[in-house]
């Protein structure tokens, strides 16, 4: 018997689960080089700025999603959105800004003009998707050297105090997420409404409705940027943005929150598919173009494991969100991600009336911790086992924060006090940050301080939930990803491939003719 | 000789904080004001106004920008007659799984079958997938797993038509609908919905219909046209016997055939 301050996790184990989880990875390749999706090639016009809209029956209704009925109405999808842009353009002689005013007025359709010679429009697609490119690291580097000039919390070597805000009102969200910068708060995620993520286009402008959060929208970002922006100059702290990268238009998120200055994307390979019931292929196509995107945007991702306990046993469901994380980390690196920004999921969800339960949760975060060490893990607080009482919940978050600081986690999603009954009041917040500022204050470096028994509850039980990982992963690896996920392996929910919302934006590309130069572009490893 | 413990007097039913009748309350509550001697002094006269006395302000502090949250005590003399209330509850008895499918098997003959779904916006499962899925909720099995219960669980966002179809289709004996996003109050407006759509189509006797959500109560459900509302706390069981029950009853009405 020893003390370390590592769990004794076999390397060997650990390894295996990489090397299968990579293997499963490969689906996608041969989904990608087939097929794409609307919601890809609307993301491509999105980076080449075709981010307009036109009134249509008293909504706002995206030039992107305008380009893309054209071109579907003649047949034309399989060549790319690209491909017709860069004809127009060769054959009325505009620029983006002209061309877009152009389709939106009704004097140019993508989907009559006359296709112009191969090699024109190929040098055409390679100058845009370069020139877009060269604006994506432009945003890059503009964030990377804010963050620099106003101080970037990741330096002060603790987890970054996560919150949320939700009240429907993008006006609203800027008050309460300015007063979460001043209480402590590290990043702030505007919470989307629930019905956005099978939309099939980003709506448009400011936005004051929606349920249980408001739409996210290129202006919403950017309104928000600038409100954190200005209180991080103010308190000399950079304060990150986060929201929703999931749904339908997973990939035209991506490409709104890299132009707008997002820091963090919430973006799961699966959740969709489990969790929206979208469909899986339409997901996965999506999945590896937003993750390009957030890849060489700087952006980090954070990934959704702590779904799969709400709905079936925290305490039995440890292989799968330890099987998720890796297969999550294999498709990130299959978008050339580095592992600094993978913000790899997972929760303290657990009953708390269990016996032991707070041993539990200490392996399974120490465990995520040395499994993925250079990741900025997101380490979320107990929701499922929230009720009514307030002085409880706040109990239980503050051994959360202490569990979190303890085991070096990267960002904890503090829990608030009302979580089950309302979305958090101003108050809340308060009170939810300055716990957490206490904790993690107080707590500083005690992560270096104490050590595990090498054969302790907390090592064993670690033990256990990386070796039944490595057993999921087996079975997933033998049946194929979309098989496994049709036969309820991940959160008890069986998904087909030909099932659920969004298969019919799915489309083969023709073969030589199809132009995206972008996947060559933004460093696509598959 | 100490004087005796003073009862609760029901009556006038205040809280208690210490002392039986003591009317003791505390509150937290954000004012849009700075902190200060005012702030303090505007918080005291508004604890006053709704009907407090003996006021301590034990807790002021700056939140936000513009903000101040406060810890606030006081006392009530204002009570409710808990003599005279009266408040309608799914009144049945607790059984386990094995009981009501056993009964189900005697009474009913047949297996019982419900659709359930989360209508409009709503994408939140929880509840529903705690009664309806085999795991259930903390340990209680779900319905999925009785013998005598035949489950069609939609999932979420379900349009109302959809959901009714359905019911229409299997031939259900109960709709379970599950609200848990309140905001705007959409909860009842679905719940309004799904009763409005089952009387255009002369449904409404058809099948009985139960409400669940943190927020929905049974007097409310009542209120609305459903034969139960479930809230926060339910078991599967509880939700398997309210069906058996009321199946049962109907059936010996004559109501259902």
């Amino acid at each position: 018997m020893s003390y370390s301050l590592q769990l004794p996790l076999s390397a060997k184990k650990i390894a295996r689960c990489r090397s299968i989880a990579s293997s499963i990875g490969d689906v996608v390749a041969d989904l990608i080089h087939q097929n794409s999706t609307v919601g890809t090639e609307r993301a491509v016009l999105r980076l080449m700025g075709f981010n307009g809209a036109l009134e249509k029956n008293g909504l706002l209704y995206p030039v992107s999603n305008f380009i893309l009925d054209q071109l579907e109405a003649a047949g034309r999808l399989s060549d790319g959105a690209l491909y017709w842009v860069a004809n127009a353009m060769l054959v009325h002689k505009f620029e983006t800004t002209r061309l877009e005013h152009a389709i939106l007025k009704g004097e140019v359709n993508l989907g009559t003009v006359e296709p112009q010679p191969r090699k024109k429009v190929e040098a055409m697609v390679t100058r845009l998707s370069k020139e877009s490119f060269a604006r994506l690291m432009r945003y890059r580097k503009s964030r990377d050297a804010l963050r620099k000039k106003q101080g970037d919390p990741l330096n002060e070597k603790r987890p970054l105090k996560y919150v949320i805000v939700a009240t429907g009102n993008i006006f609203e969200d800027v008050i309460q997420a300015r007063s979460a910068a001043k209480d402590g708060a590290d990043i702030i995620a505007v919470i989307r409404s629930t019905a956005q993520s099978l939309l099939d286009y980003v709506p448009q402008g400011n936005t004051t409705e929606g349920f249980g959060g408001t739409y996210a929208t290129q202006a919403n970002f950017a309104l928000m940027r600038k409100a954190l922006d200005e209180v991080g100059a103010e308190l000399g702290r950079y304060i990150r943005l986060t929201n929703y990268c999931s749904g339908l238009c997973m990939s035209e998120i991506a490409a709104l929150a890299a132009i707008e200055g997002l820091d963090c994307l919430l973006n799961d390979a699966m959740y969709g598919i489990l969790f929206r019931d979208i469909n899986p292929r339409r997901t996965l196509i999506d999945q590896h173009f937003s993750r390009l995107i957030c890849s060489v945007s700087g952006l980090w991702i954070m990934t959704g494991e702590d779904n799969y306990m709400k709905t079936t046993d925290a305490v039995e469901s440890g292989d799968q969100v330890l099987a998720s994380e890796f297969i999550n980390e294999a498709y990130a690196l299959n978008a050339g991600m580095k592992k600094s920004q993978m913000s790899i999921g997972h929760a303290m969800e657990m009953d708390p009336f269990y016996s032991k339960v707070i041993l539990m949760e200490i392996a399974r975060a120490k465990m995520t911790r040395q499994i993925f060490p250079e990741a900025p893990l997101k380490y979320m607080c107990n929701t499922k086992y929230k009720t009514g009482d307030i002085f409880f919940s706040h109990a239980v978050d503050t051994v959360f924060n202490l569990i979190g600081s303890l085991t070096n986690q990267g960002t904890i999603l503090l829990g608030m006090p009302t979580e089950a009954i309302h979305t958090p009041w101003l108050q809340d917040r308060t009170n939810s940050i300055r716990c957490a500022n206490y904790i993690l204050t107080g707590s500083l470096g005690l992560s270096d301080e104490l050590g595990y028994r090498s054969d302790g509850f907390i090592a064993k039980f670690a033990q256990k939930v990386l070796d039944d990982a490595v057993k999921l992963l087996e079975k997933i690896e033998k049946v194929g990803l979309l098989k496994a996920i049709e036969k309820r392996t991940f959160a008890g929910v069986s998904r087909t491939v030909e099932g659920g919302k969004g298969a019919r934006g799915v489309f083969e590309v023709k073969r030589g003719a199809y132009l995206n130069p972008f996947f060559k572009l933004m460093g696509s490893r598959i | 000789m100490p004087k005796a413990v003073e009862m609760p007097d029901l009556k006038n039913l205040r809280p208690y904080g210490d002392t039986t009748n003591d009317g003791a309350v505390q509150f937290s509550f954000t004012l849009p004001i700075e902190p200060g001697a005012k702030a303090r002094e505007a918080a005291t006269q508004l604890v006053r106004k709704w009907g407090f006395f003996d006021i301590k302000v034990a807790h002021m502090s700056s939140i936000g920008v513009g903000y101040t949250f406060f810890v606030v005590f006081g006392r009530t003399e204002l009570g409710v007659d808990y003599t005279q209330l009266v408040v309608p509850e799914v009144s049945t008895e607790k059984r386990t799984y094995k009981e009501i499918d056993k009964l189900i098997g005697k009474d009913i003959g047949r297996p019982v079958k419900v659709v359930g779904a989360c209508t409009g916006y709503d994408a939140h499962t929880v509840g529903l997938d705690a009664i309806l899925n085999m795991k259930g909720f903390d340990g209680d099995i779900g319905l999925e797993r009785y013998k005598n219960f035949r489950c069609v669980n939609m999932g979420s966002q379900i349009p109302t038509d959809e959901l009714i179809d359905r019911a229409v289709k299997e031939k259900a004996d109960a709709i379970l609908l599950s609200k848990i996003v309140t905001q705007k109050d959409i909860h009842i407006t679905d719940m309004q919905e799904l009763q409005n759509k089952l009387k255009q189509r002369g449904l409404t006797e058809k099948f009985i219909l139960v409400a669940g959500g943190p927020r929905i109560t049974h007097a409310m459900a009542l209120e609305m046209g459903f034969d139960a509302g479930f809230t926060i706390g339910t078991r599967p069981s509880d939700v398997a016997n309210f069906i058996y029950e009321t199946l049962r009853d109907r059936l010996k009405r004559g109501k259902k055939k």
